[in-house]
């Protein structure tokens, strides 16, 4: 869908030759750090802004050109954009009243759509009077009953608290495959790209660093970046890389991949380190370690690592490193 | 350990007891608006209740409708009617030039821009306000700039097929009502733009992309959401224009037919006449225009969008 897409504002590059395709019915998030490009390629898409070089198809078709009112594709916004002039109703019917359907039509519509966010019996209250996690349900039915095959989403669990938030997780997940249209999801909260996104394409500096289906991009990150932005890693350079596990080229290693407790191979590396510091984390502890110049984090697991060493800080801990959790990045990042 | 009493300084006294503190911050202005300014709105309101006596030209202090009757007579409802439709024309006309201007400024103009708008929304309204309606007096007259530009552009004819409509028209835009038109237009202006363009700042950019996204063009997106949110902002706007149309009366003395607005009558009953009642009878008419014209706008949704 992407053909070496850029834009720039001034001198910066908001979104640098990115070509990415997604294909139909796939939940697919951007994800990256604020500044990184990932809103901006959902407004190219939208339509909110133009390319200076490349070009959007849409369905196979060059989207260059079409205001966002000849797109179909919705949007749902991260301040929920509601029309506070408007009942929650009226909302949720606004596209249908623009394309002069029916009055009874558009009321049945829209209730049946509230119904369906689990909003009904709520149609007449105006978007003031309702909570964060409604307007959010309410931005949804409205940007859902047109049916548009694709269905772009701007952060919307932004501005919600951790326990509805993992609420509409699901929620949504489920709206998509029940509905099997393309939702295009932007975040910066890696944990919900992971559970939520059939592919994620991670994104920094306006560039696109990897993209993948979850598990490829947690468990063999490209590079630096998309090592430490998805989920926590220890990056180590070529030098260390080289005396530790004699592998020439920067590696990562995910902290839960090393182990405190002996495996029972014979091809794990074996590290002699010293405990540096110890921050309880509740179920685990999060370890320093030194070693060699370069320091790792680990994780200590109080039910499961218990019976086989108890660290403690400024006494040597000898850890283990699987071959397999040892992952070469490329460049860039 | 430390003493169980607080300091009782007024200070404590009054961060203890937060409502003594605001009735001491209220009490003046209320005092204010209350007795000087709407007890003398009141005092007015008792006025129009008396009646003069014609043999005399003595205020007779009984109260009585007598003045309201010679109010609604012909010449005076005439006089009601011209300045209501006045006051009515200019603020549409003044809304009307307001909005694409208020639109520019709150959506468009930053940095400097931003700032040189605002200095030429104000500036007029640092100058003297007779000095201007001089000044235009001056541009509309038979000899002004406005004739002498209109000459060049060989356009002469349009501005005496303009002044040649009956009533409206004149000898020269100075003493048209075409020309009180336009100074009063131009003299309210800014107290219509800035309460427009405070309302179009507060809606956000999002909400006009939603609307876009949804399949509205721009001019549906103006229609169904700009107006409807931007109307509070009108409304606020034409309070002024019509409430000062309605009351003012140097404009149209100095600019205009000599046929009589509100503001002059009062004028010539307090002044000349001395005819006390009917000058307050007189007054009474823009307040109970400005509370129908309220009720209308509220009755419209005006107010919806706050």
């Amino acid at each position: 869908m992407f053909d070496h897409v850029s834009l720039r504002f001034g001198d910066v590059a908001a979104v640098d030759n990115v070509s990415l395709e997604i294909a139909d019915g796939e939940f697919f998030s951007l994800l990256g750090p604020s500044g990184s490009g990932k809103t901006t390629s959902l407004r190219l898409i939208a339509g909110f802004e133009q390319p200076d070089a490349g070009e959007i198809l849409l369905h196979g078709v060059p989207a260059s050109g079409l205001p966002p009112y000849q797109r179909d594709v919705n949007t749902v916004f991260q301040d929920y954009a509601l029309f506070p002039h408007m009942s929650v109703r009226d909302n949720v019917a606004y596209s249908l009243m623009i394309r002069k359907v029916p009055r009874a039509e558009r009321r049945r519509r829209a209730e049946e759509m509230l119904d369906r966010v689990r909003l009904g019996g709520m149609a007449d209250r105006r978007p003031a009077a309702l909570s964060g996690g409604q307007r959010q349900r309410v931005s949804l039915a409205r940007a859902l009953i047109n049916q548009p095959r694709i269905l772009l989403l701007d952060e919307p669990l932004g501005a919600l608290d951790l326990k509805l938030r993992e609420q509409m997780q699901e929620e949504l997940k489920g709206l998509q495959q029940d509905l099997g249209i393309t939702f295009i999801y932007v975040t910066h909260d890696q944990q919900e790209a992971l559970t939520m996104s059939d592919r994620i394409a991670v994104f920094d500096h306006g560039r696109l660093q990897q993209v993948g289906a979850p598990r490829e991009i947690y468990d063999h990150p490209a590079n630096a970046f998309v090592a430490n932005f998805v989920g926590v890693s220890n990056l180590l350079d070529a030098a260390t890389s080289h005396t530790l596990f004699g592998i020439d080229g920067a590696t990562a290693v995910r902290p839960e991949s090393i182990r405190i407790e002996a495996p029972a191979r014979d091809d794990a590396v074996r590290i002699e380190t010293v405990v540096e510091s110890i921050v309880f984390q509740g179920q685990n502890s999060r370890l320093v370690l030194a070693c060699d110049g370069a320091r790792l984090s680990a994780l200590f697991d109080h039910n499961a690592d218990r019976e086989t060493a108890s660290p403690e800080t400024g006494k040597p801990l000898a850890v283990w490193i699987l071959r397999e959790d040892v992952h070469r990045l490329g460049e860039g990042g | 350990m430390q003493a169980a009493h607080p300091p009782s300084t007024a200070g404590a006294w009054l961060y203890r007891h937060p409502k003594a503190l605001l009735v001491l911050f209220l009490l003046p202005p209320l005092l204010w608006l209350g007795v000087v300014y709407l007890g003398s709105l009141f005092a007015l309101l008792a006025q129009s209740f008396f009646s003069i006596d014609e043999f005399s030209g003595t205020i007779n202090r009984e109260l009585t409708l007598k003045t309201y009757r010679e109010l609604f007579s012909a010449a005076n409802l005439d006089v009601i009617l011209r300045t209501v439709l006045m006051a009515a024309t200019v603020t549409v006309a003044a809304a009307i030039i307001a909005f694409p201007i208020a639109w520019f400024a709150a959506r468009y103009a930053r940095g400097w821009l931003r700032a040189l708008f605002y200095i030429g929304i104000m500036l007029p309204l640092w100058s003297s306000y007779l000095v201007r309606v001089y000044a235009w007096k001056l541009i509309l007259a038979k000899e002004g700039i406005l004739n002498w530009v209109l000459a060049k552009l060989h356009l002469t004819w349009l501005l005496e097929a303009l002044l040649s409509t009956p009533v409206l028209g004149g000898a020269s835009l100075s003493v048209s009502y075409f020309g009180t038109f336009l100074v009063f237009t131009y003299i309210w202006l800014p107290f219509m733009i800035l309460p427009i363009q405070a309302s179009l700042e507060r809606i956000p950019a999002s909400v006009l992309e939603a609307s876009g996204d949804l399949g509205a063009h721009p001019g549906h997106t103006l229609r169904h959401v700009v107006l409807p949110l931007a109307l509070p902002g009108v409304v606020a706007g034409s309070i002024f224009t019509f409430s000062l149309t309605l009351g003012d009366y140097i404009i149209p003395g100095i600019i205009g037919s000599s046929r009589p607005f509100i503001g002059e009558v009062v004028n010539l009953h307090q002044g000349t006449a001395g005819n006390i009642p009917m000058a307050a009878a007189f007054s009474v008419v823009p307040v109970v225009v400005m509370f129908i014209y309220l009720a209308l706008a509220r009755r419209a949704g005006a107010f919806n969008a706050l």
